[in-house]
């Protein structure tokens, strides 16, 4: 039994088939389970059911007088919607931009500080530092460096580059790209994390003989590094995606969605029908979207990507 | 990028972010010769590493400098510096109540999350049981739910079990956040551990739980206080679920209480600053303590693609 349990393969089912120390052991894994199950039911399960329910409503906890059923009158606003059309324009702008260009930087950062050099541990953990920060303490941050009379403004000013008195956040084009690099700064070093904790398990042996056949620096890495990686790799994009699909705090606080709406995404729509509004009803419309968008999304990414694996040799 | 953080970095840099514009960051293909081979080398780990290392810090660096300074100065060194935005800050703008609460609310989610973590994952790592595979789905599924979707059906939870502006209520929405993704990674590290040591334990007489008290849970500590400082930062930064359900000043986090004063109509930005610092310390020291842990537990196999 107890060799029969640690050759069994890690994944799900490997618990010991001959164990019938006691009884009670049956019930023990459900008592175990029994707090999450508990918590989660109350607080996701049955929320989420209530979602598809609240849209059904036209229901504002500031105007208790109006509420009541309304059919499908929340989905036909949204359709309606204008600025619903051009939040998810902007999302799908906004994952796409942020997911491939962080996964450049990650891949290229973990790729160097694989190597070993000298200093390499506290190079480490500086660069993988923002992954810890906060998405209101990055706009603290960036706002500092944006801002016309505490930025870098000024000083590119000196240098004859912009004018004075000027901030990216106020024209739409620019208040994107501010956004999408404080964003970067934060992003990157999650990327690096997986992707390096992925290349630390690729076998020396494998590039050593792939020396030996004459192979360069370039051509291991495309025939060597990047084949290993590809799980990571997916797994990673696709946990990005939908992590930066989510990512309210950044925009939030940092443009507001502005300027102008240019730049907010569907879930910060939510956020804004939510905190701001108090429009639960139509705020609980756009979330149904919200959740179809994400699963369709996810599902779609995954079945690419096996599509992809089959074709390979 | 790269370029622009180099053309704006206070003077002191060394020449390397002047020269290096248009760096791809890429190692360079190996030449022949080995001593010139090596060079190169070394030149491409420094130099991208370099000009990564401006772009993380500079930011963090222009926080600390205008926490530091001097109102109305425009040094580029906070020296001689001042700790007067420090004390606006805590006590005129209320970050010692904040804080208070951040650390309150970080401390009972980790509690929380490890606790049913332990548990939950001790199911899934020494059991089979029917609808251990529902569970695990269940689990997986709820990672894509994102915060922002939840915040008008847990608000409608909240107010009818009366958590609303508690600070439990966001002790509870976080754990609920963070436990599936601790339980599963807190499962693969109970995996890890060889079941032998725990049944020898057991032919000593031991009990289940006896037998993991004393033979499981020493060797689990990586595990444990990885999984715990990932919920304790997690926490600390959440924004939304504050926003959402705390409303009076007395139960303000750290992120809330930075958002109203970026909202503020002429922010102080000697303040703001500090106020950054105030909210980066508790983290940066955690993660100091568990960044090693960041790739050793991913690179063990718990998030394997």
């Amino acid at each position: 039994m107890t060799a029969l349990e640690a050759g069994a393969p890690p994944a799900g089912m490997s618990a010991p088939r001959g164990q019938r120390r006691r009884r009670r052991d049956r019930w023990t894994p459900y008592a175990l389970i029994a707090p999450t199950v508990l918590v989660m039911g109350v607080f996701l399960i049955y929320p989420i059911g209530n979602v598809v329910y609240f849209s059904l409503y036209h229901y504002n906890v500031t105007k208790p007088w109006a509420n009541g059923f309304a059919g499908l009158d929340n989905y036909r606003q949204m359709f309606a919607d204008p600025l619903f059309w051009n939040s998810l324009v902007f999302t799908s702008k906004w994952v796409v931009v942020e997911v491939v260009l962080q996964l450049i930087f990650g891949l290229v950062l973990a790729i160097v500080i694989n190597e070993s050099f000298v200093g390499r541990a506290l190079a480490r953990a500086l660069v993988f530092s923002p992954w810890a920060v906060s998405g209101v303490l990055t706009t603290t941050i960036w706002l500092l460096i944006y801002n016309p009379t505490t930025g870098f403004g000024r000083y590119l000013a000196d240098f004859g580059i912009g004018s004075y008195g000027t901030s990216p956040l106020i024209a739409s084009n620019s208040a994107f790209w501010a956004a999408v690099l404080a964003e970067l700064w934060r992003g990157v070093p999650f990327f690096a994390i997986l992707i390096l904790a992925d290349l630390q398990s690729i076998s020396g042996d494998l590039y050593e003989s792939a020396e030996v056949d004459g192979a360069g620096r370039i051509r291991k890495f495309w025939s060597i590094t990047l084949p290993h990686l590809r799980n990571a790799i997916i797994l990673s994009t696709l946990l990005r995606a939908v992590w930066e699909f989510n990512n309210v705090d950044l925009l939030y606080t940092l443009t507001g969605g502005g300027p102008g709406h240019s730049t907010m995404t569907l879930p910060l729509y939510v956020a804004r029908m939510a905190v701001d509004a108090k429009e639960f009803g139509y705020g609980s419309a756009l979330t149904m979207s919200a959740f179809v968008i994400l699963a369709v999304f996810s599902i779609t990414y995954l079945w690419l990507s096996r599509v992809g694996q089959e074709d390979k040799p | 990028m790269n370029d622009a953080t180099s053309v704006t970095t206070p003077g002191t840099q060394r020449p390397v972010a002047a020269k290096s514009g248009s760096s791809s960051g890429f190692p360079r293909k190996g030449r022949h010769g080995l001593a010139r081979a090596r060079r190169t080398r070394r030149w491409a780990i420094y130099l991208p590493l370099g000009l990564y290392l401006l772009f993380t810090l500079v930011p963090f660096y222009w926080m600390l400098l205008f926490a530091f300074r001097k109102t109305g100065s425009t040094s580029l060194v906070p020296w001689p510096g001042t700790l007067e935005h420090f004390a606006t800050v805590w006590n005129g703008a209320g970050f010692a109540v904040f804080f208070k609460n951040s650390v309150i609310i970080a401390v009972l989610t980790l509690v929380l999350t490890t606790l049913f973590a332990l548990l939950g994952g001790y199911a899934i790592a020494r059991f089979t049981f029917r609808g251990k595979a529902a569970f695990l789905v269940m689990m997986l599924c709820t990672q894509f739910v994102p915060g922002a979707m939840m915040l008008i059906p847990l608000f409608d939870v909240f107010r009818a079990t009366g958590l609303i502006n508690s600070l439990w209520s966001i002790v509870v929405a976080d754990t609920v956040f963070h436990l599936p993704l601790s339980l599963i990674l807190m499962a693969g590290f109970i995996r890890n551990i060889p079941i032998e040591l725990e049944e020898a334990s057991w032919i000593d007489g031991y009990g289940r739980l006896r037998g993991f008290m004393a033979i499981g849970l020493p060797l689990l500590k990586p595990g444990i206080v990885a999984i715990s400082s990932f919920a304790f930062i997690a926490s600390w930064n959440n924004f939304l679920f504050a926003l959402m359900f705390l409303n009076s000043q007395d139960q303000f986090t750290v992120p809330v209480g930075l958002s109203y004063m970026l909202g503020e109509y002429s922010v102080d930005f000697g303040a703001l600053a500090a106020g950054g610092v105030v909210a980066v310390v508790p983290v940066v020291l955690v993660f100091a303590f568990v960044q090693k842990f960041l790739v050793q537990g991913l690179a063990a196999g718990a998030v394997k693609g």
